[in-house]
């Protein structure tokens, strides 16, 4: 869908707007957000607000939101309805039940999925591997944004590479 | 040991003003979010769970060599004003301080490292630093997460890193913190630009008290958002390099102000302090603006002001439970107006404000 203000870079802020009782969809670019002042609007879709949560959770899932709803966490017994209402989630095991819902909310607020970091044992990550990984996530994430869609394949397809080769032992 | 009285005495050295580029960037935090394995997030908790983790915490906790000789102390055994004052300093989150049942506090012997359990996530562990110094937050924070990793098992998935309440924090769990006073890009009203841009990259700019706070005597607080996919070190990397940047750009307004109103802005700085050493009464509100503008000064070279250590101190005490404290007492708000003012001239060593008279001046009624 294209902004429906410069008519001319894919929309990437959707939302509604309350204008009296009127309900008004809203479809933007980044840079036609920030232009009209809804800078912020542009920094949740980043961020870390629990309307916000809701607020992607909606634009991302708008066919299949009963089915959705019914979705619960068998081991704390929380239910994805009331994780997109108060945007915490219920325990650890839920990041396996909610696994498909949960990835497509990290990619869009991190840009990945794939911890890079420190580990538990582990003080500090090693460089080689995960660093180029970190790049080129990096890489991947500047791609998109910019709609070199071409390129962010060929990207995604040397991380794939990347992840599947085995880790490198000790050293690095 | 200390205690919350021996804080008041104190000061917490994250607030020195001993750190690189102190008169500019206030503090320096790096929060890392840990949760338990086998237990569920805070929220979802029953109260027999929640008090089970404090406890296993808490002995963690009081076992651990970087937080030695501070304390451990559970949140609802204080009363409001010690929690009042605890969340001015930044060791407790206004959620605990509402809701206190089986939330927890660690503070070890400086401040500069703290623990909150059972806040959002498990854990929260806090590392504060005077000035810009994310490598030095960073690798005390590191370490007491280390520590603690050797005796609370995490929650810890081999794709997502450290399982956080909100999918906001997953991965490293961690969030570095720049606070940043920034008066000419206010002044000169191109603070907009600055933050937007920021916004841009994966970062985020907040109040004074952090997320939805407003922004209070300049300062600003630069933060990472992103915390999957990423290294802690190539955050921490970037973020210094944001900073760095806003300060530069700071630096060209401040050039630009001088240029085309200098005398304006000394005036402004030189009123402030002014009001400072002679008001009778003054509020949070206006105290934080002259805080702000004698800082400028500071930054500008002026001279005599106060020390940016002096600024801070000023900046934290004069906070309405930190005055309470110090009066040992409640006061109203315009009683604590009128403490406050008393306070600042007695720390500033003023000897020649004006003295009341008795009552009895010439033209008065009584002639």
């Amino acid at each position: 869908m294209k902004c429906q203000v410069c008519g001319e870079a894919e929309a990437s802020i959707h939302f509604k707007d309350l204008r009296g009782e009127q309900v008004q969809e809203m479809h933007l670019c980044a840079s036609c957000a920030v232009e009209k002042g809804f800078h912020t609007l542009v920094e949740q879709q980043k961020a870390s607000f629990q309307q916000n949560l809701l607020w992607m959770a909606e634009g991302i899932y708008p066919e299949g939101v009963g089915k959705l709803a019914a979705l619960q966490c068998e081991h704390c017994g929380l239910r994805y309805s009331e994780f997109t209402e108060i945007g915490r989630l219920g325990c650890a095991r839920c990041y396996d039940a909610f696994d498909t819902q949960l990835r497509r909310l990290m990619r869009r607020i991190h840009g990945g999925t794939r911890h890079t970091g420190k580990s538990p044992g582990r003080a500090e990550a090693p460089a080689g591997r995960d660093e180029q990984l970190r790049r080129l996530q990096e890489e991947l994430r500047r791609a998109v944004s910019s709609e070199r869609y071409e390129e962010a394949a060929r990207i995604r397809d040397q991380i794939r590479q990347l992840e599947a080769a085995p880790a490198e032992g000790g050293s690095g | 040991m200390i205690s919350i009285d021996s804080m008041l005495v104190g000061q917490g050295r994250w607030f020195g003003g001993s750190g690189p580029r102190a008169d500019e960037i206030l503090s320096t935090r790096v929060r890392l979010a840990r949760n338990i394995r086998d237990a569920r997030f805070v929220a979802r908790c029953r109260e027999e769970e929640l008090s089970d983790i404090f406890q296993r915490v808490g002995a963690a906790l009081r076992g651990s060599t970087s937080l030695k000789g501070g304390m451990v102390r559970a949140v609802e055994e204080l009363g409001v004003l010690d929690r009042q004052f605890l969340l001015e300093r930044h060791l407790v989150s206004h959620d605990m301080a509402a809701e206190a049942r089986h939330r927890g506090v660690a503070v070890g012997p400086d401040e500069s490292l703290s623990v909150m359990v059972n806040e959002e996530d498990h854990l929260r562990i806090q590392s504060l630093r005077s000035g810009l110094d994310l490598e030095g937050a960073w690798r005390a924070a590191g370490r007491l997460d280390d520590e603690l990793s050797a005796s609370v098992a995490y929650a810890y998935h081999d794709e997502f890193g450290y399982l956080t309440a909100c999918p906001t924090n997953v991965g490293t769990g961690m969030r570095a913190s720049v606070l940043v006073h920034l008066p000419a890009l206010v002044l000169t009203q191109r603070i907009k630009k600055v933050l937007a841009g920021i916004t841009q990259v994966g970062f985020t700019v907040r109040g004074f008290h952090g997320e939805g706070s407003d922004v209070i005597g300049n300062f600003f607080q630069v933060s990472n958002q992103v915390t999957l996919g990423v290294t802690e070190a190539s955050t921490l990397e970037k973020l210094q390099g944001i900073v760095l940047q806003v300060l530069d750009m700071e630096a060209k307004a401040r050039e630009s102000l001088l240029r085309d109103a200098r005398v304006q802005i000394e005036d402004k700085i030189c009123r402030a302090y002014a009001t400072l050493r002679y008001a009778r009464l003054l509020s949070t509100q206006e105290c934080m603006g002259i805080l702000s503008a004698i800082r400028f000064g500071v930054t500008l070279g002026m001279a005599p002001l106060p020390d940016t250590g002096t600024l801070n101190a000023l900046l934290l005490y004069t906070q309405p439970a930190h005055l309470q404290k110090l009066a040992g007492r409640e006061l109203s708000s315009s009683a604590r107006n009128e403490y406050r003012a008393a306070w600042i001239q007695e720390r500033l060593k003023v000897t020649d404000a004006p003295r009341p008279g008795n009552g009895t001046a010439a033209g008065g009624r009584d002639q």
